[in-house]
């Protein structure tokens, strides 16, 4: 397996994009290429059960390393363990559902699927890296694209929601940098520097260079997946952003954050990790609470979501935070989940605004009588938002609040408790969003002449809602991907505790 | 000494026969057309280019007076690949004008005149240089002979030039007084903490910061960028400078090494006021030009940052960031120059729709904006990683920290420009513009220069493998 191709067959799809004549040869093209990435990704997870089947118990697998800048010790290094081959499951889904979504984007039809496929092949890239330089690289290339997206296709006050998310993630990764500057600049291989993942983690740095800067990357990455307070641009982005890129942004993007939080940062420097968790689980916590009661006062459809994001993205951190193996596999499963279900959520958002014109819950009503389907897409997944068995949402949450708990310290178990309180609230706004907008009386003649959705909607939709199930019912087969990649971080931790 | 002296000199031949066949083709009785004129040079250019790369040698001439090695030789491409690109970007605004030899002899004269200052092993050498590169530069800024503000520009440089060869002269002679020496490679081992050598060396570095305009040093450059023709703005902004700086690296490499401690703290001074004065004034600026002259004194205090790392990576970075900055800056002046010869327009508020009439001159803009703001994949992201990269291995992370916000700051404003380009509606947009050849292939060059320069990683360790640290 030749993990490279994961950045190769976007890049060359967004190049043949560029070369189509026409809109419909642009949408089949890109279609032809996410569902290339989405076959790979299979293919991936295939070839990675039957080698940890045959025996191959190494932490990554299929790894690649060639020398990038030699002078300075940069490599294109890339490999993949269970955690970064379900983050590439979920961009692959994302993007496809994405594509399809935009089926009817006709308006610069070259430049957005082009900044689309980019897009995805800096998620890649960055999920497979295992050199501190590529995955900067590869995090700062995914801004600009988004960027571009919300600005030029956006609606709303789009120019100032993109300027807010360009900046705000710039500065994150400007606190990224100085973070693994200083990682960098403190290995020692014999009299070198490295920026390697692997080979960093078997050094021990010392705690007090890793106090300071852990909070530079912690907070940097916590940026890309909202920490509180540094979450501002998600409700802004999110909800000026076109459908697909909303998608886009809160099915993938903020995951970068939160794999980069767990991958780099806790990773890296275990016993900083244990020095700051108290205040992890105190902004966590904090996210969470917040998210969730100012999710409550919204009354646009998409900023429901995106406030609903900010609450969710907590229990990413808050998983991260708590520092035990099983709250952390419960992390990385509510990225899984909450990338798919909020992009399924954006999804049916985005066909009923399409229609309708409106995202404000007061103006909609009695969608279910005349758009069954979309309302059925939309009504899953409010019920994964909120926690209910059988969908991802709840196996994620249930991982990490059992995690969670196994942390015997009181005010741990008290932010526990406060965190599952929130899945009250949640099912308030859910309820109530899902009871105005698709149940009740139609309150506009005019929405009695919609039709439902097409094809490639259905597809879309389709695609998402497997994902949440397969994850929901079946969650073993996710636990088993990711299990032996966090008990490295775990014993990680743990070595880190002992010397204390 | 005979075929050492042509293979030492080779690149300062070129360029003096260049000029001696404008002059023969100036004073000789045959009419020219403009075109065939601009075509001439731009081929005389481009070999003198080529030439470049061959017949690399190490070696001393004129009593020490003058160096070269391969890694001057590799600046020197450098200035000669930026003038280049900068003359096919003139095509189009000298293609009318009456005095084309005029204006390219002034040109090489200054770039000879650059050379002899990159190659100068002893201070009076370089002042030599920099005076045959800063006079005829004056001359350039009036190029415009109709506009007043030309003339305005050239004489805020020529006072400010002045000054600042004041300020090194008096450094300079200081420095003789007290070590009997101009000698580069032998001035570090006679300069002792005595406080006339450090009063001759903040001289030095007061005339060293005029030239490259680094805060507090940097009043003369907004103005004299508007003033000037767009193409002249460019050449200050990217080969001038870039001289400057490689001349100042040498000097604190190797003739100041011992005041290296002192060098950190008045550069880290520098470089943090010119990020952030340079970028706070940049956020204000309406005119392209001005903007892009208060954004180059922000890129001024990252390449200090390079400076202060003091190690072979160090001086690396900052090479590779000139060279970096040479595509990116050109690039986006290129735009600017055909939008101002062409329409006539210079405002943000004009480039508002340019995306629906320009796509392509919009991406080239656009990118080339990225790579300033170091963005990958773009060579701009590579050429700022590894400056501050030198610069933290100092261990210095207040100064990091304080560069890294600054990209941020500095994004904004780029970030305005793109906005303005493919978001802001307009009415009345820039038509499209009808390109001859030679700009196309001069942003051309620009664009495959700021991808290639930065993923291929062969660039940077070329440079790296001969350049020098403390």
């Amino acid at each position: 397996m030749n993990l490279s191709l994961l950045i190769i067959l976007p890049l060359i799809t967004a190049i043949a994009v560029l070369l189509c004549k026409g809109f419909k040869q642009v949408r089949t093209v890109s279609l032809i290429g996410t569902s290339a990435q989405f076959i790979f990704s299979f293919v991936l997870l295939f070839a990675y059960w039957k080698e940890r089947a045959a025996g191959n118990s190494s932490q990554f697998l299929f790894e690649l390393n060639y020398t990038w800048f030699e002078p300075l010790k940069i490599h294109y290094h890339v490999g993949i363990d269970g955690i970064s081959l379900s983050m590439i499951l979920l961009t692959a889904f994302v993007v496809i559902a994405g594509v399809l979504v935009s089926w009817t984007q006709e308006v610069l039809n070259k430049e957005f699927f082009f900044l689309l496929l980019f897009l995805s092949a800096g998620a890649y890239g960055y999920f497979i890296s295992l050199d501190l330089f590529t995955l900067f690289f590869f995090l700062e290339l995914a801004v600009i694209p988004k960027f571009m997206l919300i600005g030029i296709w956006g609606s709303g006050k789009k120019e100032y929601s993109a300027m807010k998310l360009a900046l705000m993630l710039m500065a994150g990764s400007a606190l990224v940098f100085v973070g693994l500057l200083g990682l960098y600049f403190n290995t020692n291989m014999n009299g070198a520097h490295s920026f390697d993942l692997l080979e960093i983690s078997k050094m021990h740095i010392d705690t007090s260079i890793q106090n300071v800067f852990f909070p530079f990357a912690f907070i940097g990455f916590g940026i890309f997946s909202a920490l509180f307070p540094f979450h501002t641009w998600v409700p802004d982005g999110h909800s000026s952003a076109p459908t697909a890129a909303s998608m886009f942004l809160a099915g993938i993007s903020m995951k970068l954050g939160g794999y980069g939080c767990l991958r780099v940062a806790t990773y890296l420097m275990p016993d900083a990790a244990h020095h700051y968790s108290p205040i992890i689980i105190l902004l966590s916590t904090m996210a969470i609470i917040y998210g969730a009661f100012v999710t409550m006062m919204q009354k646009d459809l998409k900023y429901i979501n995106a406030y609903s994001s900010v609450s969710h993205c907590g229990f990413v951190l808050l998983g991260i935070g708590m520092l035990t193996q099983t709250s952390i596999n419960g992390a990385v499963m509510q990225m899984v989940s909450h990338g798919l279900m909020t992009a399924l959520f954006f999804a049916a958002i985005g066909m009923i605004y399409s229609r309708t014109h409106t995202r404000l819950t007061k103006q909609l009503g009695g969608l279910l009588k005349v758009l069954p389907f979309i309302s059925t897409v939309f009504v899953i997944a409010g019920l994964c938002s909120l926690g209910l068995p059988g969908f991802s949402g709840f196996v994620a949450e249930v991982t990490v609040f059992m995690g969670s708990w196994e942390n015997p310290d009181l005010w741990y178990r008290l932010a526990t408790i406060l965190a599952c309180a929130s899945i009250v609230v949640t099912a308030v706004y859910i309820l109530r969003a899902a009871g105005t907008a698709i149940m009740g009386p139609i309150t506009n003649n005019h929405y009695n002449h919609l039709t439902d959705a097409t094809w490639n909607e259905r597809l879309a939709a389709g695609i998402l809602v497997t994902g949440i199930v397969a994850i929901g019912i079946a969650p073993f087969w996710l636990y088993h991907l990711i299990n032996p990649g966090t008990e490295y971080i775990i014993q990680h931790l743990g070595k880190a505790l002992a010397l204390k | 000494m005979g075929i050492d002296f042509l293979i030492l000199l080779k690149q300062e031949w070129t360029v003096s026969i260049i000029l001696f066949i404008l002059l023969f083709i100036k004073v000789g009785s045959k009419e020219w057309k403009n075109e065939s004129i601009l075509n001439l040079i731009n081929i005389l250019l481009l070999l003198n280019v080529i030439t470049g790369f061959f017949g690399y040698k190490d070696g001393i001439l004129f009593n020490e007076m003058f160096k070269t090695n391969h890694l001057i030789v590799t600046e020197k491409n450098i200035l000669s690949l930026g003038t280049y690109i900068i003359a096919l970007q003139s095509y189009p605004w000298l293609k009318n004008n009456k005095h084309i030899l005029e204006f390219y002899i002034l040109l090489l004269s200054t770039l000879l005149g650059m050379f002899f200052m990159i190659s100068a092993g002893n201070l009076l050498m370089f002042y030599l240089g920099l005076e045959l590169s800063s006079i005829p530069l004056a001359a350039l800024a009036n190029f415009d002979l109709e506009k007043r503000k030309s003339s305005e520009a050239a004489f805020k440089f020529i006072i400010s030039s002045a000054f600042s060869s004041g300020l090194l002269l008096f450094g300079i002679s200081l420095v003789y007084g007290t070590t009997g020496t101009l000698t580069l490679s032998v001035l570090s081992e006679h300069l002792f903490s005595s406080p006339l050598q450090i009063f001759a060396f903040i001289l030095l570095i007061s005339g060293f910061g005029f030239k490259i305009s680094a805060v507090p040093f940097h009043l003369w450059t907004a103005d004299v960028y508007e003033g000037s023709p767009v193409t002249v703005t460019s050449y200050f902004s990217v080969v001038s400078k870039g001289s400057v700086i490689f001349v100042f690296v040498t000097v604190l490499y190797t003739a100041f090494k011992s005041y290296a401690l002192t060098w950190y703290n008045i550069l880290f001074v520098l470089s943090v006021l010119s990020m952030i004065i340079g970028n706070l004034f940049a956020i204000r600026q309406n005119n392209m030009k001005r903007f892009l002259a208060f954004s180059s004194i922000a890129q001024i205090g990252f390449i200090l940052i390079g400076i202060t790392g003091s190690t072979q990576s160090g001086s690396a970075s900052v090479i590779y960031f000139v060279l970096i900055y040479t595509f990116s800056n050109l690039g986006a002046f290129g735009v600017v120059s055909l939008v101002s010869e062409l329409s006539g327009r210079e405002n943000m508020e004009d480039y508002k729709g340019f995306y629906k009439t320009n796509p392509m001159l919009s991406w080239v803009l656009a990118i080339s904006l990225f790579s300033l703001a170091g963005i990958p994949p773009t060579a701009g992201f590579f050429g700022k990683f590894f400056l501050l990269m030198a610069g933290a291995s100092q261990g210095n992370y207040l100064l990091i920290t304080i560069a890294a916000l600054n990209m941020v700051v500095s994004l904004y404003y780029y970030l305005k420009v793109v906005k303005a380009i493919f978001m802001d509606p307009n009415e009345n947009p820039i038509k499209k513009l009808m390109i001859s050849p030679s700009p196309k292939l001069a942003l051309f060059i620009c664009v495959s220069g700021i991808f290639l320069t930065g993923l291929i990683s062969y660039v940077y360790e070329y440079i790296f493998s001969m350049s020098i640290g403390i």
